[in-house]
């Protein structure tokens, strides 16, 4: 096997101490040791986080906030800790405007509805990109039903970057959201966030930004960006799958309507009005996954404890020694070639179905996405019904890339 | 049951303990699959112009195109894939039931689809994608019933 050397290079003690974290990894699929590039996916979750949800059921199990007795006081407490944490993390202005909900898709359907309702007017235009995840499409297509708004979609490059050129052309004033992801999971494009939301507040247009791939590779800071929302996923960033946050400025909040009734989101109820909580807590109706909020809370801790910039130099030699070792297989063709990526390789064998690849690449012990990764619009634009995607994170080895490359040529010489 | 049924039956019954036998040769999952692949060569293929949406079958990460005929009072399936597994899949089902009455594929248990593991070792979608071949296959075998007894 070619380009070896750097799998005894110098950051494979980085990767190693941080893969002794993650118990999971440390298993055999079909007869040999797992490689597990599907983090784009899902994340594996380090002992930390799994250690903080057991002893939350453990030791504190309580309903929140309703309580007067100790352990839901010891339970609301917790929780509201996370809100801070969450707060501070993503550099909003004050905790309040930390929604939680579960994750994404939950963020922008919350977000999409009661924009829907209550801001956006017929004719209002919501500007979404050619990359977009479904969750980032459909909810919107969904407030345009309520609202009469129309969505006009903002194409994407050949080599999977956003043309900004046609973005500036779309904007107007009729343009009242800008949607857009912030690291595309598909692709792996990291989007110009700050950028795009500028040019979005120069028409007076809001920003809803989609982070799910985002706080895994690097940090986000949601002042600096200046956006009005963002919604992110604790799966992705090693926490716990069914919940995340949806950050959104107070001034917005404080003006929106709610969007589920329920406990915990009213202020005084009578049959003839009902009065509503004050934000977050008007978003938020019902008993909260509290095991979930606990758990991310620990995967924000464990992420600081990440020297983030380390992180992001090792993944990214991943990606360049993974692009270089892989570009060497005869009839290799990249889905997105962005000179700004996170690490994640997308990309398909000439004459060769992504599904068969991927079942033949589960035989052989790796963990790999195929299909159109919830993108279909975007599959549309390259004219591929699907891609096979290698997505890394810092516990992946030099070592499993290479057991990529000689399962790929493998899987290759019996499907040709 | 009438005697010409479970004649149909017994020799479908037959195809299967012959594909069962033929995968129990191969100790490694890659060797099954290279069978499987080359199953897939075998397909009695379905003619391109009848390669339209009505005929793929939903439910399958790659596209499956079905089509049956009778000559007689026998079905006889032809298929196609846009990916090679899948195509090995469903030849192994057309290679089992091709040939019989509709009567016969209607009343058949196919168990050899958890002997030979291909349930087992495909993901709960793909499981999806193979369990809708079955079913439209039998749908086929339906409307040709239907029609006999019309």
């Amino acid at each position: 096997m070619a380009n070896t050397l750097e799998a005894t290079g110098p950051n494979t003690a980085f990767a190693e101490g941080i893969r002794k974290q993650f118990p999971l990894l440390n298993q055999q699929v079909n007869g040999r040791p797992l490689v597990y590039f599907d983090n784009a996916a899902t994340t594996q979750k380090p002992q930390q986080v799994i250690e903080a949800m057991n002893r939350y059921y453990r030791e504190y199990n309580s309903n929140v906030h309703r309580g007067v007795h100790h352990l839901s006081q010891v339970a609301t407490d917790a929780m509201e800790q996370v809100r801070n944490r969450m707060a501070d993390f993503l550099g909003a202005s004050r905790h309040e405007e930390i929604i939680f909900t579960s994750g994404c898709t939950g963020g922008i359907n919350l977000a999409a509805h009661i924009l829907g309702r209550a801001y956006l007017r017929p004719g209002d235009e919501i500007l979404l990109t050619e990359m977009e995840h479904h969750s980032n499409i459909v909810p919107w297509q969904l407030a345009a039903e309520i609202s009469g708004a129309i969505i006009k979609v903002i194409p994407v490059l050949e080599d999977g970057t956003l043309d900004l050129e046609a973005y500036q052309n779309l904007l107007s004033p009729r343009t009242k959201v800008v949607a857009f992801v912030h690291v595309s999971n598909a692709l792996g494009t990291i989007n110009p966030a700050a950028e795009i939301i500028s040019m979005a507040k120069n028409v007076g247009a809001l920003t809803l930004v989609d982070g799910a791939q985002a706080l895994a590779h690097e940090r986000v800071n949601v002042q600096d960006l200046n956006c009005d929302f963002y919604v992110t996923s604790a799966h992705k960033h090693y926490g716990p799958t069914g919940i995340g946050v949806l950050y959104g400025r107070y001034e917005l909040l404080e003006k929106l309507p709610p969007y589920q009734g329920g406990g915990e989101m009213i202020d005084r109820v009578t049959f003839d009005r009902t009065t509503y909580n004050t934000p977050p807590f008007k978003f938020e109706a019902g008993t909260p996954n509290i095991a979930g909020i606990i758990g991310m809370g620990a995967s924000i801790e464990w992420l600081q404890e990440q020297d983030i910039e380390q992180v992001k130099a090792y993944e990214h030699e991943l990606l360049a020694y993974a692009t270089r070792a892989l570009s060497e297989i005869d009839g290799f063709v990249p889905v997105g070639t962005s000179p700004n990526k996170a690490a994640v390789i997308s990309f398909n064998l000439k004459g060769v179905h992504h599904y068969d690849v991927g079942v033949l690449l589960d035989k052989m012990g790796l963990a790999l996405r195929t299909g159109h990764h919830c993108t279909q619009p975007l599959m549309d634009c390259y004219a591929i019904e699907g891609t096979v995607r290698a997505s890394f994170a810092p516990y992946n080895t030099f070592e499993e890339i290479d057991r990529l490359v000689e399962a790929l040529r493998k899987a290759q010489q019996m499907l040709s | 049951m009438g005697n010409a049924v479970e004649n149909e039956i017994s020799a479908i019954n037959r195809r299967q303990d012959e594909v069962i036998e033929e995968f129990a040769l191969f100790d490694d999952w890659m060797d099954k699959y290279d069978h499987l692949i080359s199953l897939g060569r075998e397909l009695p293929l379905i003619d391109e112009s009848l390669k339209t949406d009505d005929r793929i079958i939903r439910g399958c990460q790659s596209k499956v195109w079905l089509d049956a005929g009778m000559e007689d009072g026998k079905v006889q399936f032809t298929a196609d894939s846009d990916a090679i597994i899948t195509k090995g899949i469903i030849a192994t089902l057309v290679r089992v039931l091709n040939g019989s009455t509709p009567a016969g594929i209607l009343e058949t248990d196919l168990y050899f689809i958890d002997r030979i593991g291909l349930k087992e070792h495909l993901s709960p979608t793909r499981s999806n994608g193979l369990l809708a071949m079955v079913k439209q296959m039998k749908i086929y075998a339906l409307a040709f019933q239907a029609k006999n007894d019309e």
